[in-house]
C-alpha cells in the first residue's frame, strides 16, 4: 500500500474502508455499486474478525448495520438510490440510537427504478434526513476516486466522533470510473473514545451502565431533550465539519456551484470561460450537509450571478439560494440521470447569464 | 424466614407495563430464569421488538437493543457477527415476526444464524389495540376483522414454527404454551434448550410460545387461558418441530 494503483471507484472505496478498520459489511446487490459488496466478500473473510454478509434485502442490511454498530463494530453498507430509499427507516433508527456507521450511495437516476446511470437526484433525500423524524447526517461528496478514498476513511472517524451515520454520496460515475489512487494505510487516531456504550455483555458488577441501544423516548419531554441533544451535535458539525473547494472565486463575476463529477466538468467550463475573458469561478461543496453557506455568501458580495449545475432537476440549487439570500440571481442548469452535462452546455449557460446581466 | 422464591436478577426491578392477565410477564420470567440458570447473563444481548414487548429493554437485566418493527433478527445478526461469543436473543410478537418481519426471520433461520428467538404468539396485535395478525384464527373477531377473520378475504394463519422447521439452518424449533402450570414448566425447558443450542453453536433456535391477550380478546384472564387451550392449540400444535443432535 501507499503506491499509486489504478482502481475502480467502488473497489477503491471498499479497500479504503478496510484500511480504515471497517470489519463488517452488510449489503444487497444493486447497480451501480455492486463492486463494493463483491470486493468486501473477497477481502473481509480473509481478515481476522471480518465478516461480509449478503442480506436478504436492503431493509435487513441496514438493520444488520444497526446491530453491528450497537455491538461496537466498525461497520458499513452501500447501495444505490432505490436501495437507499429502502434503508431510510433503518437510518432514522440508527440516528435515533446514536450509532456510528458509514453508508455509501452510488446515486443512479430516479424516480422509481429510474436508470442505472449516474445521477445526483438524491440530494434532497441525503441532506434533509431522508427517513422520518428530525435529524441530519454528514454527507460527503467526492469528485474523484482519490477523494472518495480519503473521504471514506474520514467518514468512519466522523461517524465514531459524533455517533451518527455518515453518508458518502457518489454519483454512479465515481463508482464506475477507474483512476490512479494512492491508498493510504490507515492509522487509528488516538483521540477516538472507547465505545463504552456498546451492547457487548453486562452484569451488575460491570464497571459501566447497562447498555440500551434504543431510539424510543415515550415521554415527550424526554424525547425533546434527546432531539435537542442530537441538534447540539449537528450544530457542532455545522461549525466544524463543513468542507468545500473554491477556485478563482475572488474576482469572479459568475460563480458556478457544483459537486461530485459535475464539479469536474464545471471546472473545465470555468477555465475555458476564463480563457474567453469571462470571469468565472467555482465553488465545490464537499460536505453537502453541512452545506458551505459561508463561501457562497461571501462570493455573493461581489459576484453578478450564480449558476448551479447538477445531474438532477435542481435540488442543491435550493441551498445555494438560501446561502445567496436573494442578493444575486441564482440560475440552474441540470440534466437527469445518465445524461452528464457537457462543458459546452455549461459554457453556453454562463454566456447566456453574462449577456442578460450585461 | 426461609426464602421460598426469589425473582431472578436477570429481571430488573422495573414494574411490568403489561395488562392484567397478560402472559408476557410469565414468558419474561422464563427467559430470564433460563439465562440465570445457564450462567450467561454477562454475555447475553437481548433484542426487543416493536409491539407489546417494546419496553423489554427495561425488564431484562442484560445489555439490550431495541429494533425497528420486524427487524430484530437482522439486528441480532449484526450483533452476533461482531461478537460471536455473545449469546444473542430476540423477543418478538406475532405481528412483528410473522408479518412485517417475515423476511428477516426466514432468512435468519435459513442462514442458521446462531441466535435464539422467543416468539410470542397471541394471535393478535396487542399494543396497537387488537388488530388482525397473520396468526389470527379463522373466524376470530379483531378490530380489523370485525366480522371474524375470513380466509377467503385475507387468507389463513401462518404456522411459523412448522414453516421454519422445513429449512436446513435451524438447530432447534419448538412450540409451547403458557396456559397452565405444566405447560409453563415445559416452556421453560424449551427456552433453556434453545439457549443451549446457541451455546453449542448448533444454529438458529426458536421457541414459539402461545400466549394470551385478555384485553384485546375481550375476555377475563381465566377465559383467555381456556380459549387458548381450546382454540389455539388445535391450530398451532405443540411440540418440538426440529432438533439437530
Amino acid at each position: 500500500m501507499g503506491q499509486k494503483m489504478l482502481m475502480k471507484g467502488n473497489e477503491a472505496i471498499a479497500e479504503a474502508a478496510i484500511q480504515a478498520g471497517c470489519r463488517f459489511f452488510f449489503g444487497y446487490p444493486i447497480t451501480p455499486q455492486n463492486q463494493i459488496p463483491e470486493y468486501m466478500s473477497k477481502r473481509l473473510p480473509k481478515i481476522e474478525g471480518g465478516c461480509f454478509l449478503q442480506a436478504e434485502s436492503e431493509v435487513a442490511a441496514i438493520n444488520m448495520v444497526y446491530g453491528a454498530a450497537g455491538a461496537g463494530g466498525r461497520v458499513m453498507t452501500s447501495s444505490s438510490s432505490p436501495g437507499i430509499s429502502l434503508k431510510q427507516e433503518g437510518i432514522s433508527y440508527i440516528v435515533g440510537a446514536e450509532l456510528p456507521c458509514v453508508i455509501v450511495n452510488m446515486v443512479r437516476g430516479g424516480p422509481g427504478l429510474g436508470s442505472i446511470q449516474p445521477a445526483q437526484s438524491d440530494y434532497y433525500q441525503s441532506t434533509r434526513g431522508g427517513g422520518h423524524g428530525d435529524y441530519r447526517m454528514l454527507v460527503l461528496a467526492p469528485s474523484s476516486v482519490q477523494e472518495a478514498v480519503e473521504l471514506t476513511q474520514t467518514a468512519f472517524d466522523l461517524a465514531d466522533k459524533y455517533r451518527n451515520p455518515v453518508l458518502v454520496m457518489g454519483d454512479g460515475l465515481i463508482g464506475q470510473m477507474m483512476e490512479p489512487v494512492e491508498m493510504p494505510e490507515y492509522k487509528k487516531p488516538a483521540d477516538l473514545p472507547e465505545k463504552t456504550w456498546a451492547a457487548t455483555g453486562w452484569t451488575p458488577s460491570s464497571d459501566r451502565e447497562r447498555a440500551i441501544i434504543n431510539s424510543l423516548y415515550i415521554d415527550p419531554a424526554v424525547l425533546e431533550k434527546h432531539v435537542n441533544h442530537l441538534y447540539e451535535k449537528y450544530a457542532v458539525m455545522e461549525r466544524t465539519e463543513c468542507r468545500w473547494q473554491e477556485e478563482m472565486t475572488e474576482d469572479a463575476d459568475y460563480v458556478i456551484v457544483a459537486y461530485g463529477t459535475t464539479a469536474r466538468i464545471a471546472r473545465s467550463a470555468m477555465r475555458k470561460l476564463r480563457a474567453e475573458g469571462i470571469r468565472a469561478g467555482l465553488i465545490r461543496p464537499i460536505t453537502l450537509w453541512p452545506f458551505p453557506n459561508a463561501p457562497i455568501a461571501k462570493a455573493a458580495e461581489h459576484a453578478k450571478a450564480f449558476l448551479t449545475v447538477e445531474m438532477s432537476m435542481g435540488q442543491m440549487v435550493d441551498d445555494v439560494r438560501l446561502a445567496v439570500d436573494g442578493k444575486k440571481p441564482v440560475r440552474f442548469f441540470g440534466r437527469t440521470g445518465g445524461i452528464v452535462p457537457t462543458v459546452r452546455e455549461i459554457i453556453t449557460e454562463v454566456e447566456k447569464i453574462a449577456k442578460e446581466e450585461a | 424466614m426461609a426464602v421460598v422464591y426469589e425473582k431472578t436478577g436477570v429481571l430488573t426491578d422495573t414494574p411490568l407495563h403489561y395488562c392484567p392477565g397478560c402472559t408476557h410477564g410469565i414468558i419474561h420470567r422464563l427467559v430470564a430464569e433460563a439465562i440465570d440458570e445457564l450462567g450467561i447473563q454477562g454475555k447475553t444481548v437481548g433484542i426487543a421488538p416493536v409491539g407489546c414487548a417494546v419496553f423489554a429493554y427495561n425488564y431484562f437485566n442484560v445489555d439490550m437493543m431495541e429494533a425497528a418493527h420486524g427487524r430484530a433478527p437482522a439486528v441480532a445478526t449484526g450483533c452476533k457477527r461482531v461478537n460471536p461469543d455473545n449469546i444473542v436473543f430476540t423477543y418478538q410478537g406475532d405481528g412483528d415476526l410473522a408479518s412485517i418481519g417475515a423476511a428477516e426471520i426466514t432468512h435468519a433461520a435459513t442462514r442458521g444464524e446462531n441466535i435464539t428467538v422467543i416468539f410470542v404468539n397471541n394471535a393478535i396485535y396487542g399494543m396497537t389495540g387488537g388488530q388482525m395478525a397473520p396468526t389470527t384464527l379463522p373466524g376470530q373477531v379483531t378490530t380489523t376483522s370485525p366480522y371474524g377473520r375470513d380466509p377467503a378475504l385475507c387468507g389463513y394463519p401462518i404456522r411459523v414454527s412448522e414453516m421454519l422447521a422445513t429449512l436446513d439452518g435451524p438447530g432447534y424449533i419448538a412450540r409451547c404454551s403458557v396456559h397452565d402450570v405444566k405447560h409453563i414448566m415445559d416452556t421453560k425447558k424449551c427456552i433453556k434448550k434453545a439457549f443451549e443450542t446457541q451455546i453449542a453453536r448448533k444454529g438458529f433456535s426458536m421457541v414459539e410460545v402461545l400466549s394470551t391477550c385478555p384485553t384485546n380478546w375481550g375476555m377475563t384472564p381465566r377465559e383467555a387461558l381456556n380459549w387458548l387451550e381450546a382454540n389455539m392449540i388445535p391450530q398451532y400444535p405443540l411440540g418440538v418441530k426440529k432438533e439437530v443432535e
